[in-house]
């Protein structure tokens, strides 16, 4: 694959977790938990890219894993888009979805 | 209304068990991702922002009370408590499980309902006139029909991957409540020498290329409806494209050949194909005709409606919005909002159905209607029953009078949980709702349509609103854009966009500024916001959007 000559800006996969559709992330030892602050902050577009093929290969575990760019911030990564936002959070009408747990 | 038959049984629960087969070998691991989505489309499972969404189809918005219940149970049990009634007459469950969803569609099987064809590119949940066979102006009941197209397109095996998805709107009356001309199919019920037909109306559709349909035929008769629609579905299967989704709707077939060629088209299938309907189609629609039989309506005295709405200034103010004129003397249409101030339009709890589903039985001849405008319509409450209703209703969260007011907001879930959505809606309804009911300006105001869609496939009907509002994503910042002017009646019209967006926090602003506006150029109370801008155009209401553009052109 040809690299590309843009700055990598970090990301981090998330993806859905097949049986409750729920959102989920990969940590740094390539398990997924519902918990933004203990996903793997990937700086490295290759390790990224690589991380990114593993997960898409667990289909019997998630649905639809991507790449999302987060920043670091002080309790782990922090979303950079507000759809990562809302998808962290839940929706906004009700305290349903993650808010519900925190 | 219909019940189904041994072969409508027999058919969903050998599909449900299909399904639920499915569902088993995709936890399994026998089957993929992009094997299985395809599967659970056809079943109406969508994988939304946060968890799974369930779309069952609520056919041309009909329920009895059994069928509310069963959607308060499903509310209660598989999700957090609660149901969006949508813009297409469907209810979408927004967190149910995987694992979960065959026996949900096993519980529906029970009351003759289901989510088949509430996705994918098949023709859709048939819509209609949410009044149909209670309204005072309607030529006749066209439930009917609906139920006959349902049948016919529900697993027609030529009609399973049409170029994209398909919507078909029926109306009986001339006033337009099905937004028929946004429809890939419209069908408006029309009398020529005293017989009923239909004006058979193609190519309307809002999202990302909103137009309005085209009359491809002023009458068809009753008994050519079927195959006309099928020569109709037969040849947009055909001709429409397929090699991309953005111009695959029938709106674009239909802009890319012209009309002549189409109806051309349709005329020579419709020959073609005429003959082997054989009549068939006819003796179910008898039969079914039978099954919407009007109830049995009663007559008595309407005196304490009359005195209740003399003497309770609350009871007047909701009697005076929430209903509509019956077809039966001393009847009414009743209005349910699902629009109170601050919640979500269109979302009612278990307990709320539940509520709908009691007074329906006790006060409503069992039926049930939900709107494309997000509301419950309690069909047929005799006027002597209507105090109790109100009282009931009142108790329950459910007696907002403002049907048809600033707060009556349709608005599309959004990206609280769509997985398509660019921006939010709910939030900018419910600031809106509460906004104008902290100033008490909402009956001043008086009859307005706002509608919110939270990305360009317009599910909230932006584009035929008085005033519209579409969420975008602008530089990573959710932005909202105004149209105005649209009509989603007979007189229908696609709304003009007004200028640039305004950010979520500008946006409540930005139509207080409208509304302020129209309330100060109005000619009278009598002249609505659409009447005001039909006379004013749009320049005086972007001065008002935009009062620094509108001061730096004056200096």
């Amino acid at each position: 694959m040809p690299r590309s000559t843009h700055q990598f800006t970090p990301k981090v996969i998330t993806a859905n977790a097949l049986l409750e559709g729920d959102v989920v992330y990969l940590t740094e030892r390539d398990c997924w938990t519902r918990d933004l602050r203990e996903a793997a902050l990937l700086t490295d577009e290759a390790d990224a890219e690589l991380r990114l093929l593993q997960a898409e290969a667990q289909t019997g575990v998630v649905v639809g894993a991507y790449l999302a760019e987060m920043a670091a911030g002080t309790h782990g990564p922090e979303p950079v888009h507000f759809r990562e936002r809302f998808r962290r959070n839940g929706p906004s009408n009700y305290l349903h979805g993650k808010q519900e747990r925190i | 209304m219909y019940a189904y038959s041994e072969f409508d049984k027999s058919f969903l629960a050998s599909r449900n068990a299909q399904f639920r087969a499915q569902v088993e070998r995709r936890i399994a691991g026998h089957l993929s991702e992009d094997e299985f989505k395809p599967l659970r489309l056809m079943n109406g499972v969508y994988l939304q922002l946060h968890a799974y969404m369930l779309r069952v189809a609520i056919p041309y918005g009909t329920l009895n009370s059994a069928q509310m219940e069963m959607l308060a149970r499903l509310a209660e049990k598989y999700d957090k408590g609660y149901g969006h009634f949508t813009t297409r007459q469907n209810i979408q469950y927004n967190w149910p499980e995987l694992r979960d969803i065959p026996d949900m569609l096993d519980d529906l099987e029970r009351v003759n309902m289901h989510a088949i064809q509430t996705s994918g590119n098949t023709i859709r949940n048939v819509t209609a006139d949410h009044f149909a066979g209670a309204a005072a102006d309607e030529i006749a009941d066209t439930r009917p029909v609906a139920e006959l197209i349902r049948q016919w397109s529900t697993d027609h095996p030529e009609f399973q991957f049409l170029p994209r998805k398909f919507k078909v709107a029926v109306t009986g009356s001339p006033n337009d409540r099905a937004v028929t001309r946004a429809h890939d199919i419209g069908l408006r019920m029309v009398e020529r020498d005293g017989t009923a037909g239909f004006e058979v109306i193609i190519g309307g559709g809002l999202g990302r290329t909103p137009m309005l349909g085209k009359v491809i035929a002023d009458f068809v008769p009753r008994e050519d409806l079927l195959p006309y629609l099928e020569a109709i579905v037969s040849v947009y299967n055909l001709l429409g494209r397929r090699d991309n989704k953005y111009k695959a709707r029938i709106k674009i077939t239909v802009h890319e050949n012209g009309l002549e060629k189409i109806r051309a088209l349709v005329e020579e299938r419709f020959g073609a194909i005429k003959a082997r309907f054989s009549g068939i189609d006819q003796q179910i629609l008898k039969s079914i005709e039978a099954s919407f039989a009007p109830p049995a309506f009663k007559k008595s005295d309407t005196a304490i409606f009359e005195e209740s709405r003399a003497k309770d200034p609350v009871f007047r103010s909701w009697a005076d919005t929430n209903l509509h004129p019956h077809k039966a003397e001393g009847y009414s249409i009743v209005t349910v909002s699902l629009k109170a101030h601050g919640a979500t339009p269109g979302d009612a709890s278990g307990a709320q159905m539940r509520v709908l589903a009691d007074i329906a039985k006790r006060f409503g001849h069992d039926e049930l209607r939900i709107s494309h405008e997000q509301n419950v319509i309690l069909p047929h409450v005799h006027q002597s029953h209507l105090p109790d209703v109100h009282g009931i209703l009142k108790r329950h969260g459910l007696a907002s009078a403002n049907i048809g007011l600033i707060s009556d907001i349709i608005a599309c879930p959004g990206m609280d949980y769509c997985a398509l959505a660019t921006a939010r809606s709910i939030p900018i309804a419910q600031q809106i709702a509460t906004r104008f009911d902290d100033l008490k300006l909402e009956h001043d105001i008086g009859a307005l349509k706002i509608k919110i869609s939270g990305c360009i496939n317009a599910c909230g009907h932006h584009h035929v609103a008085h005033i519209g509002i579409l969420g975008l994503d602008r530089a990573g910042q959710e932005s909202y854009q105004i149209t105005l002017g649209g009509d989603h009646t007979e007189t229908a019209a696609i709304g003009e966009r007004a200028g640039p967006g305004f950010s979520s926090a500008q946006i409540i602003p930005a139509i207080e500024r409208l509304i302020a506006a129209y309330l100060e150029m109005r000619l009278s109370e009598d002249e609505t916001f659409i009447q005001s801008y039909r006379r004013l155009g749009m320049a005086p209401f972007k001065a008002a959007l935009y009062p620094e553009k509108a001061q730096e052109n004056a200096a």
